[in-house]
């Protein structure tokens, strides 16, 4: 397969960033999207050309490292999929690509299409947390928990925290990601001590970060990769 | 006269870890912000340990290399932890869950670490619990269990498929926690590149800022890599990209010995590669095989048929036949040397590379008959949706295709029983050091060292060490901070100006993964590893004189990252091969074709080779200490799981 890749090129955080057009031939339908870039980026080693920096770990779409909104999708148009976990054979063959970063004014770019998400690292700092010290819990069996409760927290706690909810966002929100912390702990008897401090604490260190409000888009439902769900946004206004 | 001294306690082996505990010195709570500790790596093992510093009142600075510590590669990590809880009342406990993890490492391991491990394995999981982790529970409100490979009882505690993330981010809210009080400062895009010595203690580590390239210099009390394993020494890999050896090469080359590491574990349930330009290999957790049959058509023409089409009785459960007692959960390096002779048959399915097709099928058929898709999806709903979004096929359906690939490294630095490497004040935790798993781990057992030693072991020891070491402050202008800021200039230089730039450095990596993967992979033996490691030596030549770094060095350069640890993973790969190559035996993971019995069992030689392999670096070549292993406990037996 062919492609024509349309690719953030932005210095640092200071310059101005634009669009390089680049071709990529002879690609197996079966590599991933990252896995296309390696090539380009081989490519560019060939032409002796800086290559195109951007976020990426464990490539089976747990870590949260990759991000890149392709053809304006945050992680690409393909549900409950991030970037990492894309092949080649969803698009067709001759397509263009138009990659981009994540953008909100608290993911500042790094360097191409690689930002800065260190906010969302203060934002857990705030309280996303139970304040248990090493050594001091209880046998584990000792305080029973509903079922659904647990099945509960456990869906809002696969978050992996690649804040494609915020890209998507017309306000640049920050509320499906907090909120997933806030309900996960608040399903949990563990948790619930602190939960009111803990929404509080979290929401307002979300604001100063300047990430916007939440004005129910729903986008970031759509786009995110674990498919978390927007109620938790209710239990955190809830708990506000 | 070995140099080793494994500092285990002697005695009755439930009383040793408590017996060492109260003999360790102790830091009084008003004295701890006195001390500044350096930990390197914040996966399970770091964060974990930088919470539980950072609680007591030391001084934590902490490194990545990742943009968070949330992203640190124990977060992929599936199927689960175990501990010896015995809550389903099935003859677990202690006792028992140390003699599987000694069988299961085929009796290479340090008995007195393996007992304090599974003595521990409990507390974590009550620990995990307190701090919100969300384990799968029953209707009752308690805790469920499943089973994992090597083990006849259910001790295995699980977050759906996603057990290692679940626990990463317990520990990493933990180390947020710290953070957010100031005890732990934290610089994640930051990769450690050399260890600082004064006195011949480890004082501190010069480090490179990914973002903008500058060299700094951190000093302390005493380091503790948290950096993970080296199965990207393979290139394919079931590791992150970013995993690396770079920190624990670094250690070694000042002084501190690399123990065992030829024993690396290739997981049998991997999707099979399907072309050359593929970067990464993905598990499919061992959990999976509590319910999926695996099995190859036992006939060669069959192999290129439709699943479903090869009718019951011309299908090979191959692992059934051979292993009745413990079925498809037999521990890994038996499971994955089972598929690879059965590949090696002509027997394997799939996509066809360099002639050869490398795949096994895995199949729910059975399962979902009996208890209903929906259950099935269940307990493994994300597992597979993983494999259909990276296969393009439907297993609920069609039967998954399997191979084994490399997974975990159970060598790495050695260690004492305080967890302190060769080099004083250095100490190892979690994958990066050489660990409690002997020649092969179990599943599941993975996060319950990582988080043994980060939450209960090493706060103690390394506590111990600041107590009984009187250490001066040392100043950035110290001539050993100077010279070893100077190294690491010099060996940038040397990576972003080779002589006659020509090949990228996935170009070497690729090299030396092939090399590795059939000299050094599932079966070893001495002509193909004598050949490999005159090869490896080749490519180290090649690698220094013909690598090309584009951009510059003062930048966000991911080039110039891979460049530095593809050439620390060439010379690691040329250690895998000596190593393999010394031990003339087959134990666990290492299968020296020579010494295997007919059946292609490992041949064990307890009396040449009950040690831990501990090399030391020299420019002239390494050096093998040993650490002579002495069984007190358990009686090395031939590993039986038929």
């Amino acid at each position: 397969m062919n492609f024509t890749l349309h690719i953030w090129r932005q210095k640092n955080a200071q310059s101005k960033g634009d669009f390089h057009t680049y071709q990529v031939d002879d690609i197996d339908s079966d590599t991933s999207f990252l896995e296309m870039l390696d090539q380009l980026n081989e490519q560019l080693i060939g032409k002796d050309e800086d290559c195109v920096v951007f976020d990426y770990d464990c490539r089976e779409g747990i870590c949260g490292a990759c991000s890149l909104v392709i053809n304006g999708h945050p992680h690409g148009e393909k549900k409950a999929t991030t970037t990492c976990q894309l092949y080649m054979r969803e698009y067709a063959n001759q397509s263009e690509l138009w990659i981009e970063p994540f953008r909100a004014d608290s993911f500042p770019v790094i360097k191409d299409v690689l930002t800065n998400r260190d906010a969302f690292d203060r934002i857990i700092q705030a309280g996303g947390y139970v304040s248990t010290n090493t050594g001091s819990a209880p046998d584990a069996n000792s305080q029973l928990i509903r079922k659904p409760d647990a099945d509960a927290a456990f869906d809002a706690a696969t978050c992996i925290g690649c804040g494609a909810c915020v890209a998507v966002c017309p306000n640049a929100s920050a509320s499906l990601f907090v909120s997933a912390k806030i309900a996960h702990l608040d399903y949990l008897p563990q948790g619930k001590v602190q939960s009111d401090t803990r929404a509080t604490n979290m929401v307002r260190q979300m604001e100063l970060e300047g990430f916007g409000s939440c004005s129910n888009h729903r986008h970031c439902e759509s786009v995110c990769p674990q498919e978390i769900s927007i109620a938790n946004i209710t239990t955190m206004n809830r708990l506000l | 006269m070995s140099k080793l001294n494994s500092n285990a306690p002697t005695g009755d082996i439930d009383k040793r870890w408590e017996k060492h505990l109260f003999e360790l010195s102790l830091i009084a709570p008003q004295n701890r912000g006195k001390y500044n500790i350096i930990v390197i790596g914040t996966g399970l093992a770091g964060a974990s340990l930088c919470a539980t510093l950072g609680e007591s009142g030391y001084n934590v600075q902490s490194f990545c290399f990742n943009d968070s510590p949330r992203r640190a590669h124990s977060i992929a990590a599936q199927g689960g932890i175990n501990a010896s809880k015995n809550y389903q009342n099935d003859g677990d406990s202690t006792q028992r869950l140390f003699y599987d993890t000694m069988k299961g490492g085929d009796f290479r391991a340090r008995e007195s670490n393996v007992y304090r491990l599974a003595q521990l394995s409990g507390n974590i999981i009550d620990q995990a619990v307190s701090q919100g982790v969300p384990f799968a529970r029953e209707y009752s409100g308690y805790l469920a269990n499943r089973s994992f490979g090597g083990a006849q009882v259910s001790r295995t505690f699980y977050a759906r498929g996603q057990t290692g993330q679940q626990l990463l981010l317990g520990a990493y809210s933990a180390m947020s926690k710290e953070v957010a009080s100031g005890k732990v400062k934290h610089q994640s895009r930051s990769e450690m590149l050399e260890i600082i010595l004064v006195d011949g203690k480890a004082r501190g580590i010069v480090v490179r800022d990914l973002v903008s390239g500058e060299i700094s210099a951190h000093t302390a009390d005493c380091v503790v890599m948290c950096t993970g394993g080296y199965s990207n020494a393979f290139y394919l890999s079931t590791n992150a990209k970013g995993c690396n050896t770079s920190a624990t090469w670094r250690a070694h080359k000042k002084g501190a010995f690399y123990a065992n590491p030829s024993f690396t574990q290739i997981h049998p349930t991997c999707i099979p590669p399907t072309g050359e330009n593929q970067s990464k290999l993905t598990l499919m957790s061992e959990s999976l095989r509590n319910d999926g049959r695996i099995w190859a058509p036992k006939n060669i023409a069959d192999c290129g048929k439709d699943p479903r089409e090869i009718a019951e009785e011309d299908r090979d459960y191959f692992l059934e036949r051979m292993y009745p007692a413990f079925a498809n959960l037999v521990p890994r390096d038996v499971a994955s040397r089972a598929v690879k002779s059965i590949c090696d048959e002509g027997r394997g399915i799939g996509t066809e590379i360099h002639g050869e097709k490398l795949g096994v099928y895995l199949d729910f058929s059975s399962i979902i008959e009996r208890i209903g898709e929906d259950k099935v999806r269940e307990k493994y709903g994300n597992l597979f949706d993983m494999y259909e979004r990276i296969s393009g096929e439907n297993p609920y359906q069609l039967p998954m295709k399997i191979y084994p690939a490399p997974h975990y490294t159970m060598g790495g630095l050695w260690v004492d029983y305080n967890l302190m490497t060769t080099i004083d004040g250095l100490f190892a935790a979690g994958e990066a050091n050489y660990s409690e798993h002997g020649a092969n781990r179990l599943g599941a057992s993975a996060l319950m060292q990582g988080l043994a030693d980060g939450y209960f072991i090493a706060p103690r020891t390394v506590a111990n060490y600041l107590a009984k070491n009187k250490l001066e402050p040392v100043g950035l202008d110290h001539p050993d901070v100077v010279k070893a800021m100077d190294d690491v200039k010099d060996r940038i230089d040397k990576l972003m100006n080779a002589p006659e730039p020509k090949n990228s450095p996935d170009y070497y990596h690729k090299k030396v993964g092939r090399i590795l993967w059939a000299a050094c992979g599932m079966s070893r033996e001495k002509e193909s590893l004598k050949a490999a490691i005159e090869e490896i030596k080749a490519l180290q030549i090649d690698f220094w004189q013909h690598v090309k770094v584009t951009g510059v060095d003062k930048d966000m350069n991911q080039t110039l990252e891979r460049a530095g640890r593809v050439a620390d993973f060439i010379e690691l790969g040329h250690l895998m091969c000596r190593d393999a190559l010394e031990r003339e035996e087959s134990c666990g993971c290492h299968a020296r074709l020579e010494y295997l019995e007919s059946d292609g069992e490992a041949k064990r030689d307890d009396e040449n080779f009950a040690y831990v392999a501990a090399w030391e670096y020299s420019e002239a070549g390494a050096v093998l200490n040993k650490e002579q292993l002495d069984f007190e406990f358990v009686k090395p037996s031939v590993r039986d799981y038929t």
